[in-house]
C-alpha cells in the first residue's frame, strides 16, 4: 500500500502548482477544487429545486390562483396561474432537480471529492482526469435539464420515475415531446459522471489510504461513499440501458414498454409487444439501491459529527458497518416494494414484503449505536452537531413511517398517497439534507480556512428545523386521508375537500422554510471572505483532514500522514486532552490499541 | 436558557404524538371504511401505529434523555470511553428482527385475501381508465362481457349491489391509471396491456369518491369518479335503467366541476 502511495505522488507531481486561473479553478485536476465546483453547482441546483417546490405548494394551498412573484416564472405567460400541465411539470421537476441534480452529486460528488482523499491521507484521487471529467459531463446534464424548461411543450411531465407509456407516447402529455427526451439524456450524463465518480472513489479507497489506515480504520463517512460507490457501479448500468430502451422507444420506434394495441388520444399506436412493467422494474432496480446512494454517505458524515461532538468513540463501529454493508447486499432484493400495487404478481409481493421488512434492521441497529455514542458524553451543541443530532431525530420518523408501506395490505391504502411524500421527504430532506447541512457547516473551516458564524448556524439551523416538521409532518394526516400525490387540484373530490386548511398551513411553513435558507446563503457566503481564521483543527477532532492545513494545498499533506488508531478515540484514558488523532503516535507504554 | 436544545428536540415526540392524538377530532383520519375487508387494513394500520408509535416515543425521549443529562455544559463527570457492547447489539438486532418479521408473517393472510385469493365468480363490470375518464361496461342480462346486450357507460359512474362480493376487470385504454377507492381501501393500478382483478364487498349504501392515484397526464387530477352501493333490487333496476337509456345514448364526457 506505501509503495501505491509513494508512486501516486510522484506522479501528481506533474500537475502540481497551476499557473493558470483557467487551470487551478475550472479545468482543475485537484479533487478540493472538483469537490467545491459540485458543492456550488448543487447548492445552485438546490434552490431551483426549491423554487418548484413553492410553486407546488401554491397550487395546493391556493389552486388556479395566480401565483404571486414566481408564476411568470415558473407557469409561463398565463397571468402567473398553474395550468395543470405546468402543475404535472413542477411535480416532475421538482423532484427529478433534488434526486438527480442536488442529493446524488452533492453527497458523492461535493463531499466525496472533497473528503475522500484528505480523509483516508492520499494526495488525491486515483485518477484525476477521470474526476474532472465526472464534474464536467455534470454540465450537458445541466444545460439538458435547464434547456427542457424552455422547449415546446415544456418540461418533462411522466413523474421523476417517468412510467411509460406516459413518458413515451409523445401524444399523451405535452412534456411528453422534446422535454422528456431532454429528461431522458439529461439523467444519463448524471450517470455517466456518478459512474467515472464511483470508480475514482473505489480505486482511491482501496488503494491510496496512507500507511496504518486499515479498512476498519476508515471514519465512517469513507465507509458511507465507498458503500455508495459500489451501488453506483453495479446498478447505475440498468438505468443506463433502461434509459436507453425508453429513449429508442421513443425516437425510433422500438416498443420495450408499449403493450400491443396502445392507444394515445383514441389513435392506435403502430409499435407493441411490450410491458409498461418491464420500465418499472428496471427502474426500481437502479432507484431502489439509489436511496441508499443517497443516504449511506450521509450516516456516514452524522456518524463522524456526532463523536466529534459527543467527545466520545462511536459507539459499535463494526456493527455499524457491517450494517451498511448489509444494506448495499440487500438494497438490491427490495425493488419490487415499490410496485406492490402496480399489476406484478401479487406472489412477488409476499417475498419483497419480507426483504423490506429486513433491510429496516440495519437502519435500527444504526439509530441505536447513535443513540449508544450520545450517551454517557460531553455534548457540545454546535451547529453541526445540531443538524447532526436532528439527522437521527428525524430519520426514527422516517425510519418508521417506512413500516407502514412495507406492510403490503397497508401499502395499498397508501401508496402514491401523501403518506409516502411524508416519508421520503423525512428521509431526504429532514435527514440527508439536514446531513448535508452539518456537514457543509463542520467541513467549511477545511474548505475555506475560515469558520462560519456559529449563532447565525443555529437560528438557520432551529429555522430549520421547527419549519421543515411543520411542513412535512402534517402530511403523514393528510396520507391517512388517502391524499393521492401529483394531484393539481385535490378539491375536486369530496373526500380531500377538508383538507384545504392543513394544506394552507404547510405551505406557509413551507415558504418560511425557504425565505429562512436566506440566512445560510448571507452567512455561508460572508464567511467565506469574512469569517475569523481557522486553524488546521479548529473542532479538536481525530480524523486525518484535520492534521492538514486549512485549506490544504496541492497534495493535501504537508507531512506523510501514518495512521495509528481510528478516528473515534475521543476522551481515551491514554492521553490528556481529550482527543487523540489518527497521526498521533501512541505513548511509549500505551496498550495496542486494535480498533 | 439552560438545555434549550435537548427541549426542542422534545418536541419533535412531544407534537408527534400531539398530531395523531388531535387528528381524528379534526376529522382528518382514515376515511369512512364502507367495505368488509378495509377493517382489517385499518387494523394493521392501527396495529403498526400503535407500535411505531411506542418505538418513537421511547426512542425520541431517549435522545433526549440523553442530550438534557450529557450537555457538556452541565455533564461534569468524565467521558465514558467505550467502543460498543456486544450483548446491546446482540438485543438491538434480534428484538427489532422477530418484531419485524412478526408483522411481515402476520399480515400475509390480508394481503392474500386481497390480492391472491380471487373469489371464483363472474365480472360484475370491467373498468376502463382512459385519460382522463373511467369507463364502465356491465355485462348486461346474459352475465357475460363483450356480447350485444353489455352496458356501457362514460359517465364516470359506477353502480354496484351493495353486500355483494364484487368482482371488478381492470384495463386501460392508454397509459397507466390507478383505481383507487379510498373508502374501500382497495387500489390497483390500471396497466394497459393486462386485465386485472380487483374484489370488494361494500358494506353501505350511498356515493363514494374514485380516485385516480397514478399521475396519467394534465387531467390526471381531475380523473374523478363515482362508485354507488345500492340495494340489489334497485341496481337490477338502474341496470335495467341504464340499459333502455343505453340505445339513445350518445358518448358523454363528463362536465368539468
Ligand atoms: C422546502 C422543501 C421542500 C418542499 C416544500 C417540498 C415539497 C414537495 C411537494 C409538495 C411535492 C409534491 C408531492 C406531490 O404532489 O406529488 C414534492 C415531491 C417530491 N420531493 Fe419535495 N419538497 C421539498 C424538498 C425536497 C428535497 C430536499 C428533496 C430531495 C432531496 C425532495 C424530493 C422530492 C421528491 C423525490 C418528490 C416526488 C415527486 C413525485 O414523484 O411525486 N423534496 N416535494
Ligand atoms: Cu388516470
Ligand atoms: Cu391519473
Amino acid at each position: 500500500m506505501s509503495t501505491v502511495t509513494a508512486d501516486t505522488h510522484a506522479a501528481h507531481g506533474e500537475h502540481a502548482p497551476t499557473s493558470s486561473f483557467l487551470k487551478t479553478y475550472v479545468f482543475s485536476l485537484d479533487h478540493k477544487i472538483i469537490g467545491l465546483q459540485f458543492l456550488f453547482s448543487t447548492l445552485i441546483w438546490f434552490s431551483v429545486g426549491g423554487l418548484l417546490a413553492m410553486g407546488i405548494r401554491w397550487q395546493l394551498a391556493y389552486p388556479w390562483r395566480p401565483m404571486p412573484l414566481l408564476g411568470n416564472l415558473l407557469a409561463g405567460p398565463e397571468g402567473g396561474q398553474i395550468a395543470p400541465e405546468n402543475y404535472t411539470m413542477l411535480v416532475t421537476m421538482h423532484a427529478t432537480v433534488m434526486i438527480f441534480f442536488v442529493i446524488i452529486p452533492i453527497l458523492a460528488g461535493a463531499f466525496g471529492n472533497f473528503l475522500i482523499p484528505l480523509m483516508i491521507g492520499a494526495d488525491d484521487m486515483a485518477v484525476p482526469v477521470l474526476n474532472m471529467l465526472s464534474y464536467w459531463f455534470m454540465w450537458p446534464a445541466f444545460f439538458f435539464i435547464g434547456s427542457s424548461f424552455f422547449v415546446e411543450g415544456g418540461a418533462a411531465q411522466g413523474g421523476w420515475t417517468s412510467y411509460p407509456p406516459l413518458s413515451v407516447i409523445q401524444q399523451a402529455a405535452p412534456g411528453s415531446l422534446e422535454g422528456q427526451t431532454l429528461w431522458l439524456l439529461g439523467v444519463t450524463f448524471v450517470g455517466i459522471s456518478s459512474m467515472m465518480g464511483s470508480i475514482n472513489y473505489m480505486t482511491t479507497i482501496i488503494q491510496m489510504r496512507a500507511p496504518g489506515m486499515t479498512m476498519f480504520r476508515l471514519p465512517m463517512t469513507i465507509w458511507g461513499m465507498f458503500i455508495t460507490a459500489v451501488l453506483q457501479a453495479f446498478a447505475l448500468p440498468v438505468l443506463t440501458a433502461a434509459g436507453f430502451m425508453q429513449l429508442s422507444d421513443r425516437m425510433i420506434g422500438t416498443g420495450f414498454f408499449l403493450p400491443e394495441g396502445a392507444m394515445a388520444n383514441n389513435s392506435p399506436m403502430e409499435t407493441g409487444g411490450g410491458q409498461p412493467l418491464l420500465w418499472q422494474h428496471l427502474f426500481w432496480f437502479y432507484s431502489h439501491p439509489a436511496v441508499y446512494i443517497m443516504i449511506l454517505p450521509a450516516m456516514g458524515m452524522v456518524s463522524d459529527i456526532l463523536s466529534t461532538f459527543a467527545r466520545k468513540p462511536l459507539f459499535g463501529y463494526k456493527p455499524m458497518v457491517y450494517s451498511i454493508s448489509g444494506i448495499a447486499g440487500l438494497g438490491f432484493i427490495v425493488w419490487g416494494h415499490h410496485m406492490f400495487v402496480s399489476g406484478m404478481n401479487p406472489m412477488l409481493g409476499m417475498t419483497f414484503m419480507v426483504s423490506t421488512m429486513m433491510i429496516a434492521l440495519p437502519s435500527a441497529i444504526k439509530t441505536f449505536n447513535w443513540l449508544g455514542t450520545l450517551w454517557g458524553g460531553k455534548i457540545q451543541f454546535t451547529t453541526p452537531m445540531l443538524f447532526a443530532i436532528s439527522f437521527v431525530s428525524m430519520f426514527i420518523i422516517g425510519g418508521l413511517s417506512g413500516i407502514f408501506m412495507a406492510a403490503t395490505p397497508v401499502d395499498i391504502f397508501i401508496h402514491d398517497t401523501y403518506y409516502i411524500v411524508a416519508h421520503f421527504h423525512y428521509v431526504l430532506f429532514c435527514g440527508t439534507a439536514m446531513a448535508v447541512f452539518g456537514g457543509i457547516y463542520y467541513w467549511f473551516p477545511k474548505m475555506f480556512g475560515r469558520m462560519m458564524n456559529d449563532s447565525w448556524g443555529k437560528v438557520h439551523f432551529s429555522l430549520t428545523f421547527i419549519l421543515m416538521n411543520c411542513v412535512f409532518y402534517p402530511m403523514h394526516i393528510l396520507g391517512m386521508q388517502g391524499f393521492p400525490r401529483r394531484l393539481a387540484d385535490p378539491y375536486h373530490y369530496e373526500t380531500f375537500r377538508n383538507l384545504l386548511e392543513v394544506n394552507q398551513f404547510i405551505s406557509w411553513c413551507a415558504f418560511l422554510l425557504m425565505a429562512s435558507q436566506s440566512i445560510f446563503v448571507v452567512n455561508f457566503f460572508y464567511s467565506m471572505f469574512f469569517g475569523p481564521r481557522a486553524g488546521r483543527n479548529p473542532w479538536k477532532a481525530n480524523g486525518l483532514e484535520w492534521q492538514a492545513p486549512s485549506p490544504p494545498g496541492h497534495g493535501n499533506f504537508d507531512f506523510q500522514p501514518i495512521i495509528y488508531r481510528g478516528p473515534y478515540e475521543y476522551g481515551s484514558p491514554e492521553v490528556d486532552e481529550d482527543y487523540y488523532p489518527q497521526t498521533q503516535p501512541p505513548k511509549e507504554k500505551a496498550i495496542p490499541n486494535d480498533q | 436558557m439552560k438545555h434549550f436544545w435537548s427541549f426542542l428536540f422534545f418536541l419533535v415526540p412531544l407534537f408527534g404524538v400531539a398530531t395523531f392524538v388531535f387528528a381524528p377530532h379534526f376529522n382528518i383520519w382514515l376515511p369512512r371504511d364502507v367495505s368488509e375487508q378495509g377493517r382489517t387494513i385499518d387494523n394493521l394500520f392501527m396495529f403498526i401505529l400503535y407500535l411505531t408509535g411506542i418505538v418513537f416515543i421511547v426512542t425520541e425521549s431517549v435522545l433526549f434523555y440523553f442530550l438534557w443529562k450529557y450537555d457538556g455544559k452541565s455533564n461534569k463527570e468524565s467521558v465514558k470511553f467505550s467502543h460498543g457492547s456486544h450483548a446491546l447489539e446482540l438485543v438491538w438486532t434480534i428484538i427489532p428482527a422477530v418484531t419485524l418479521l412478526f408483522i411481515a408473517i402476520y399480515q400475509m393472510q390480508a394481503w392474500a385475501a386481497d390480492k391472491i385469493d380471487a373469489p371464483a365468480i363472474p365480472f360484475t363490470a370491467e373498468v376502463t381508465g382512459r385519460q382522463f375518464n373511467w369507463d364502465f361496461r356491465y355485462p348486461g342480462p346474459d352475465g357475460e362481457l363483450y356480447t350485444q346486450d353489455d352496458i356501457v357507460r362514460t359517465d364516470g359512474k359506477l353502480y354496484l349491489p351493495v353486500n355483494e362480493q364484487i368482482m371488478l376487470k381492470i384495463t386501460s385504454g392508454d397509459v397507466l391509471h390507478s383505481f383507487f377507492l379510498p373508502n374501500l381501501r382497495v387500489k390497483q393500478d390500471v396497466v394497459p396491456g393486462m386485465a386485472q382483478k380487483m374484489w370488494f364487498k361494500g358494506k353501505k349504501t350511498g356515493g363514494f369518491d374514485i380516485v385516480c392515484a397514478e399521475l396519467c397526464g394534465w387531467g390526471h387530477y381531475k380523473m374523478k369518479g363515482r362508485v354507488f352501493f345500492l340495494p340489489r333490487d334497485e341496481y337490477d333496476a338502474k341496470l335495467v335503467e341504464l340499459s333502455a337509456e343505453q340505445d339513445k345514448m350518445t358518448v358523454q364526457v363528463p362536465e368539468e366541476e
